[in-house]
């Protein structure tokens, strides 16, 4: 079913269960390994949490500083594909990201970046089977600037904290 | 290495500042399984010998913050908190849910052992390079929200610094302590997640002997292999199934019960236990979700019950106060128990209680009954600095700060219902016993907001009178069989019950096998492995010491209380059958093996392979 899409995210609905996280591992590692997963769920207080995954922004910074052309796009589902054999672990493609999403494996210290699971994403399958629907696939469209999703987890969660706790959010982070 | 392992516990003594990596053999593993059996296991074993002279609060006992193998890759992942409790002088497992569970099993650690006392605070940080003991100088005296914000900057900034390249560090996970654990009052809570307690057994104020506010973890490896993986991973979906199938949980947790147990069962403490029944509708779940929940569905790492719903008071004189539900418990507890029926004051009292770190259950059990003796004259406006008058949250955020600083009148309540019961005593010149009549409490354990008078709750005749974990609600004793798979083995193997009740018991067993590879099954829990673990706290339990010690059958027995006709309600007039609980009692005995007194018995720790423990039993029997 390979098409394009995307991962539509709503943060707020977020259980933060991280089951997202253990449903990529096992898909890409062969076992549970959240900090190898390419969804990582951030919560810098409790009750606010974050999915955090690549959102194939439309300029691909990433790829774009990569030195070694180990970064491309999936011209059908637009995911950024990582060729960990060209990648040297530099670090850049880390820095390009405007949200800080590209991070080092923990194991392989290669760059790790969501491919969307060739269009049928893994996290998105536990997520809606669970009703929380914080991560949907939704079909590209041109009026979603995906780049505005992009951004520091622990940002996102202070906007999240003010929208759940009001006055109170402006300091629990 | 059986699977579900991560294979070493960090090993800190903090007088002398070392930290080390501690193994078990195999054998150990399989006998006593992780969490509260491996807890029971390693006090023994260190502390047995000399257990009735170990001061719970001084710094010879030892903190243990332990998983099982099944943390984390079965759903619900908790921590496991235990040592010489302070409250019962035996051995409580204490759980709650947490992050830093799995973070610790990612770092490659199942746990953490902590003897000793630092000369000044200090944390514990656990990551992939091992463990290390770091000043806390700057968080001691805070509150939880203050604690999690500080060292989620704090630890995050450090890994940054050193390993900057790899991208973004995700927040550590944590248990710490509030003030009320550091300022040693007997029953505070091991704190997580802002509204998660591991309340029981006062393991936050023997963290607080030990100068230690908190232990992190961050690890960035797997989870445990496991003995079947492709078995675990069927099993997996196969639970979470179940678990996504249980719609009342996750709608709306525990957190309507503050109307239904009080009103349909009876059996909510209402003024330290006066009545367990009310017709108060505002305590009902729809003026708690309507107004203040925030979010609907939360959990906890690897759950879909998501029993946890964030409450926050965003007006009003309690603005900003978030916690969770209340969940049922500590709607009764930080509510009804101290005559407080209005949702707000209800979620001020909790958010209060938790961010003191003092066990949302324990504390407001002897705040309540702190009230009762100013509502009888025992206690005066003069011992407290100000009246607890029932209902009144003003008063209660005053009292709850009284004993969190041990000020006043507070410094004898931090000492738990049990012991402040006996000091009052001596302090107003009356008989223990005219004291004790309004102490809710099960070997110093106060019990958990399920009464057992209307008989209508799950909670029966001996359900905190026979159990090892006194007036524990989260153990209650069943028959000796039946409750040997309950929490005696979620406590073992570290998850949680909510994801443990209504999945099918042998889809359990089958992962607890596939996980280790032990040949486990819901027999061998019932039969061998759970009575080996709670023959064993019992054994220490007998022990204990050195300040209280109990005696056999006497105090394995209910509060006076709950002998006491309930005067209000459907049930009127009904209450605990004195002489059920004493035939259930022996027959709860004689099902472990134990004699007539509660004692194991020399063939039945042979049976067990604890056999080391007869000459300590022999003693008792005579």
């Amino acid at each position: 079913m390979s098409k394009p899409i995307w991962i539509a995210r709503d943060y707020a609905a977020c259980s933060g269960c991280k089951r997202c996280e253990l449903a990529c591992s096992m898909k890409f590692e062969g076992w549970m390994w959240p900090e190898a997963s390419r969804v990582r769920v951030f919560m810098p207080f409790p009750g606010v949490e974050v999915p955090h995954l690549c959102t194939q922004c439309k300029d691909y910074p990433c790829v774009a500083s990569c030195p070694v052309d180990a970064l491309s796009v999936d011209p059908v589902t637009t995911a950024v594909i990582v060729d960990t054999e060209k990648c040297i672990s530099c670090s850049k493609c880390i820095k390009a990201c405007p949200g800080t999403v590209p991070f080092l494996h923990p194991a392989s210290n290669k760059a790790v970046i969501c491919n969307l699971c060739n269009g049928d994403p893994e996290c998105v399958k536990v997520c809606v089977e669970a009703g929380y629907n914080a991560l949907t696939v939704v079909a590209e469209g041109p009026n979603v600037n995906k780049k505005l999703f992009s951004r520091h987890p622990v940002e996102v969660a202070k906007d999240l904290a003010v929208f759940f706790f009001g006055e109170k959010g402006e300091e629990v982070i | 290495m059986p699977g579900g392992y991560a294979g070493k516990f960090l090993d800190v003594d903090l007088t002398k500042r070392r930290v080390k990596d501690t193994t078990f053999d195999d054998e150990t593993l399989e006998m006593f399984f992780g969490g509260r059996g491996l807890a029971a296991k390693i006090l023994w074993d260190r502390l047995g010998k000399k257990w009735s002279d170990v001061d719970g609060l001084s710094p010879e006992n030892i903190f243990l913050a332990l998983t099982g193998p099944m943390t984390a890759i079965y759903p619900g992942a908790r921590i496991m908190c235990s040592g010489k409790s302070p409250v019962s002088n035996g051995v409580v497992g204490s759980t709650a849910a947490t992050e830093f569970a799995s973070e610790i099993k990612m770092a490659g650690y199942d746990g953490v052992i902590v003897t000793g006392k630092a000369d000044e605070p200090v944390y514990i940080q656990v990551t992939d390079e091992g463990g290390e003991i770091r000043p806390a100088k700057h968080l001691w005296g805070k509150v939880g929200e203050e604690t999690i914000k500080t060292l989620n900057r704090e630890v995050t900034a450090e890994l940054t610094k050193r390993k900057p390249a790899i991208g973004l560090w995700k927040e550590p996970g944590m248990i710490y302590i509030g003030p009320a654990g550091e300022n040693l009052v007997r029953n505070a809570a091991v704190m997580t997640k802002l509204c998660h307690a591991a309340g029981y057994g006062g393991y936050g104020s023997v963290m607080g002997s030990k100068n230690l506010k908190a232990i992190v973890a961050k690890g960035r490896g797997t989870l445990p292999k496991v003995s079947a993986p492709e078995a675990v991973k069927l099993l997996w979906k196969k639970t979470h199934e179940h678990l996504q199938g249980q719609t009342r949980m996750r709608r709306w947790g525990t957190g309507y019960a503050g109307y239904t147990v009080g009103a349909e069962t009876s059996s909510e403490p209402v003024k330290n236990w006066q009545e367990e029944w009310h017709d108060d509708k505002n305590m009902g779940g729809p003026r708690f979700e309507n107004k203040f929940w925030v979010k609907k569905k939360w959990a906890d790492f690897n759950c879909t019950t998501n029993c946890m719903k964030v409450s926050c008071i965003k007006n009003g004189k309690w603005k900003g106060d978030i916690t969770d539900l209340p969940d049922y418990e500590l709607q009764a507890y930080c509510g009804t128990n101290l005559g407080i029926f209005d949702p707000a004051d209800n979620i001020h009292m909790s958010a209060l209680i938790d961010n003191l770190g003092h066990s949302g259950i324990n504390g407001p059990n002897t705040m309540g009954f702190a009230a009762e003796l100013y509502q009888r004259g025992i206690l005066t406006e003069k011992d407290f600095g100000f009246k607890p008058v029932w209902g009144d949250a003003e008063s209660m955020t005053k009292l709850a700060w009284l004993i969190a600083k041990r000020e006043k009148i507070g410094d004898v309540l931090a000492e738990g219902t049990y012991r402040a019961a006996i000091k009052i005593a001596k302090m107003k010149k009356m008989d223990p016993e005219e004291l004790l009549k309004y102490a809710v409490h099960v070997k110093g354990i106060e019990i958990g907001a399920h009464g057992t008078r209307s008989d209508a709750d799950y909670t029966h005749d001996i359900a905190y009178a026979a159990s090892v974990q006194g007036g524990d609600h989260t153990s209650t004793a069943v028959d000796g069989y039946t409750d040997m798979s309950g929490s005696v083995f979620t406590d073992s193997a570290v998850f949680c019950n909510f994801c443990y009740y209504g999945v099918p018991q042998e889809l359990v067993f089958d992962y607890a096998k596939a996980i280790t590879g032990f040949p486990i099954t819901q027999e061998s829990w019932r039969r061998v492995t759970g009575p080996r673990i709670v023959t064993l706290q019992k054994v220490l339990l007998l022990l204990g010491g050195p300040d209280v010690t109990w005696e056999p059958i006497k105090d394995d027995d209910n509060p006076p209380r709950f002998y006491e006709p309930l005067p209000s309600g459907p049930f009127k007039g009904k209450t605990t059958d004195k002489a059920k609980v004493d035939e259930k009692l022996q027959t709860y005995f004689a099902t472990l093996g134990w004699d007539n007194k509660g004692i194991p018995t020399k063939e039945t720790l042979k049976k067990l392979g604890l056999s080391d423990c007869e000459s300590a039993m022999k003693k008792l029997r005579a």
